[in-house]
């Protein structure tokens, strides 16, 4: 099987698990939005019979008026072809086909800061907020996380190697979103340095709007980073502890070779393919988590969009967002299955 | 994959200082877990969410011990439920007199005053609320007639110091002080200094006589809150309620779903993986396909729609959290499982013409067991964080009072921007405390299993 083929097989599964997600959403959404959407109509109806009294004086008894109104919300009804229940095929085919060309319709309740309701409108405008600051924060916890644990595993035993292996474990026990709730406590109410809430206050429009949103970024970066390095700065150690046992390296040593030369260049290329695929991994890993953190700072991204979007019920939102942040996942493990296959020749061959 | 006898493991684990570190911690857990279970009454966890029963306790109060550390006194709540009564009778008339001696020793006022009572009466007795200062001074509170009655009636009443009665009767006595009283409240008269307006400290008698006649007065119930801004070890949240109780409940909650969510995920994950790499060829094929499937579904977003559209409960949510923890470990265990395969006494046992069942339960599960142990270990602090997460967004069950729900209301209350650290510290520190018990034993275990990690 070569790369081809392994790539081949790699994409077909990625589609599978992307339909069967949006499938499963609809599927626990469904009835759901189905409910929603029939009360607006009713509503809608309701509201326009209201608005011009004379169709309602054209009845001569209650019975027919009601009858009226009833066959008015049935009519709308079947013409959004609401009549057939949502797990109808033609209609969960129309839903999963629009959600493929990415039109997610208009959101029930959310709008985006400029003013659309269109979901498209809305994630385009929320997502780059949220890969600017995870992207960062990962960016930033994998180069003090690699620098740290190739440090460590210099010197295993070390002071460094302690503290960087007990700051990891210790570290990776406290929720995120917890230590961003002390963080604002902290820097934003004893310390008055950083912005509590993490959406800018003036419009996106103005010249100032970056730096402001990169001031407003700064709480949760620091925050996000400060959990996070830990644990890759421990995960690198112990690729490299093993690596640096292996006999190639030994030879090296015997050799004569510096021991920074060995660890900087020689067993960190090694060490490269885990921690590449790793590194594809968190990137997406950080948006699925974004939900929490953005909740807790406020940051205008797709956490917070989902989260909002799911506090009022937002179907199309929701569906949106889902597909979007699976999406994201899916390419990123797609990437990661071909770093490693791209590495390690024997996971494309199946053995 | 080398194999370990058990009572290697645990030698070597009990020389793990990290491991002693985490077995201790997690005792200390059981141990209050049991001990909450046991001395805190069921009731307290089930109205946990109902104010009026929590409605005698202090609003936002910082924990008491932090007056331990501070020059100036905060005043603690005090709630008197054992009056000192006297009985007496000339002729007609029967009073009845319940005393609240208290000493109070802080540098600011009481928030409020509040006596709470409920009586069994007949006719109209008179009840008098009188206060003897520390300087000697006599202040009359209050004295009013409870309803009337011709037969036997239970009356229940709460008089709180905001009363206009009882401004009413402090400002007739204002002779006694050398400010005006017009602006302040009951209670900053009552404790004040007659020179200054400043808390007066020493023995506070409050008297409470009641005056029947003709008829007998009970008083079963007579209860006096000085209201102030510190109660318990833990303090108390906006809605009244004992954050010790709260953080004390949590605990057994977070061990549950931790340790159910862990173990169930690391059973269904060892032997689907197991099966699957024992199998080989065609089913295991289908298997690990279903199992990219899984691994590739984004788990948050999933297991909020799940808990928005399904239920909150907690059990369904334990439920939940083990569909997505197994992915995993079967995949390692599979990968595990195809090494141990090709060891001869398992081809001996297959040719033996043993069981499947039997060749994996009795010959490849027991390998993997260590690894299965340190597993389930370092798969219960995720459990834990992420069940207080979805609580955190309001996912949670309302119904338990876990650490997350703690820090939710913590959120939606603003505790970080009131300062109210005593809201928004503990529950975070018992979660990462938990966290850290299950982190040190499943490292210490992994260590073992991994000898590669040691060097």
């Amino acid at each position: 099987m070569g790369l081809k083929r392994y790539i081949a097989t790699r994409m077909v599964t990625m589609f599978g698990v992307l339909m069967i997600t949006i499938l499963i959403t609809i599927a626990l959404v469904g009835s759901n939005m189905d409910t929603i959407l029939k009360q607006g109509i009713v509503f809608q109806v309701r509201a326009e019979i209201i608005e011009t009294p004379a169709i309602a004086e054209s009845f001569s008894s209650v019975g027919e008026f009601e009858a009226f109104i009833q066959s008015q919300i049935d009519q709308r009804i079947k013409v959004l072809g609401l009549d057939e229940p949502w797990y109808s095929p033609q209609r969960i085919g129309l839903t999963m086909y629009k959600i493929l060309l990415l039109d997610f319709g208009h959101a029930t309740f959310l709008i985006s800061d400029a003013g659309s309701s269109d979901v498209k409108d809305i994630i385009l405008e929320k997502l780059p907020r949220t890969i600017l600051l995870f992207t960062t924060a990962t960016i930033i916890i994998s180069i003090i996380g690699i620098f740290l644990g190739a440090l460590s595993s210099s010197k295993v035993g070390s002071l460094t190697d302690r503290v960087t292996s007990s700051f990891a474990i210790i570290s990776s026990s406290f929720p995120v979103w917890w230590i961003g709730m002390l963080m604002i406590f902290l820097f934003a109410f004893t310390w008055q340095i950083f912005p509590a809430r993490a959406t800018p206050d003036i419009s996106s429009s103005d010249p100032g709007y970056i730096g402001a949103l990169l001031y407003h970024m700064t709480l949760p970066l620091i925050t996000i980073v400060m959990i996070g390095f830990g644990s890759w700065a421990y995960l690198v150690r112990n690729f490299m502890v093993g690596i640096m046992q292996e006999d190639f390296i030994m030879a090296k040593k015997i050799i004569g070779i510096k021991k920074n030369k060995i660890i900087y260049s020689h067993a960190l290329k090694n060490a490269a393919p885990p921690i590449v695929t790793i590194l594809a991994l968190s990137l997406s890993g950080s948006l699925g988590g974004a939900i929490i953190t953005e909740a807790v700072f406020d940051w205008p991204g797709m956490g917070r969009l989902y989260f909002e979007a799911i506090t009022v019920m937002d179907l199309p939102v929701i569906i949106g967002s889902t597909y979007v942040l699976t999406v994201f996942f899916l390419v990123s493990i797609f990437i990661a299955d071909l770093l490693y296959g791209y590495f390690d020749p024997r996971v494309r061959t199946g053995q | 994959m080398s194999s370990i006898s058990p009572q290697e493991i645990k030698q070597e684990f009990l020389k793990s200082k990290m491991g002693i570190a985490g077995i201790t911690i997690l005792t200390i857990l059981i141990a209050t877990s049991i001990i909450t279970m046991i001395i805190i009454p069921l009731e307290t966890f089930q109205e946990w969410n109902n104010p009026s029963n929590w409605i005698s306790y202090p609003k936002v109060a910082i924990p008491i011990w932090v007056n331990f550390f501070m020059t100036e006194k905060i005043p603690e709540h005090r709630i008197l439920e054992a009056p000192n009564i006297q009985t007496n009778s000339s002729g007609e008339i029967t009073l009845t007199s319940h005393q609240f001696g208290f000493n109070y020793d802080y540098n600011d006022f009481p928030n409020d005053f509040i006596y709470e009572f409920s009586s069994e009466y007949s006719g109209s007795p008179l009840l008098q609320m009188t206060v003897i200062r520390p300087d000697g001074i006599k202040l009359e509170l209050l004295s009013i007639s409870l309803p009337f009655s011709n037969s036997k009636t239970i009356h229940s009443e709460r008089i709180f110091s905001t009363d206009g009665a009882i401004k009413k009767n402090l400002s007739l006595q204002s002779g006694q002080f050398a400010f005006t009283l017009d602006r302040l409240s009951a209670e900053d008269i009552v404790f004040s200094k007659t020179q200054i307006n400043e808390p007066l400290k020493g023995n506070y008698i409050f008297l409470v006589n009641v005056y029947a006649v003709n008829s007998e007065v009970q008083i079963p119930e007579s209860k006096l809150i000085i209201g102030g801004k510190a109660f318990g070890l833990m303090g108390t949240d906006e809605l009244r309620r004992d954050l010790a109780i709260g953080l004390l409940w949590g605990t057994p909650l977070a061990l549950f779903i931790g340790i159910v969510v862990a173990f169930a995920s690391v059973t269904m994950g060892l032997l689907y993986g197991v099966y699957a790499g024992f199998k080989g060829k065609k089913t295991d094929d289908t298997m690990m396909r279903f199992n990219d499937v899984i691994y590739a579904l984004p788990v948050l977003p999933f297991l909020i729609i799940l808990s928005v559209t399904i239920s909150n409960s907690i059990f369904v949510m334990v439920l939940f959290l083990m569909m997505f923890g197994w992915v995993g470990i079967a995949k390692v265990s599979r990968s595990m499982s195809l090494q141990i395969k090709t060891r001869g006494y398992v081809d001996a046992a297959n040719m033996m013409g043993q069981k499947d069942s039997k060749i994996i339960l009795k010959h490849i599960i027991p390998q993997l067991l260590p690894y299965a142990f340190a597993s389930i270990a370092i798969s219960v602090p995720a459990a834990i964080t992420t069940e207080a997460g979805l609580s955190f967004l309001g996912l949670g069950d309302p119904s338990f009072p876990t650490w997350g729900q703690i820090l939710r209301d913590a959120n939606i209350f603003g505790a970080a921007a009131r300062g109210l650290w005593w809201w928004i510290l503990p529950p975070g520190v018992m979660i990462a405390i938990t966290g850290l018990a299950f982190v040190f034993i499943g490292n210490a275990l992994d260590v073992i299993v991994n000898p590669k990690l040691k060097r």
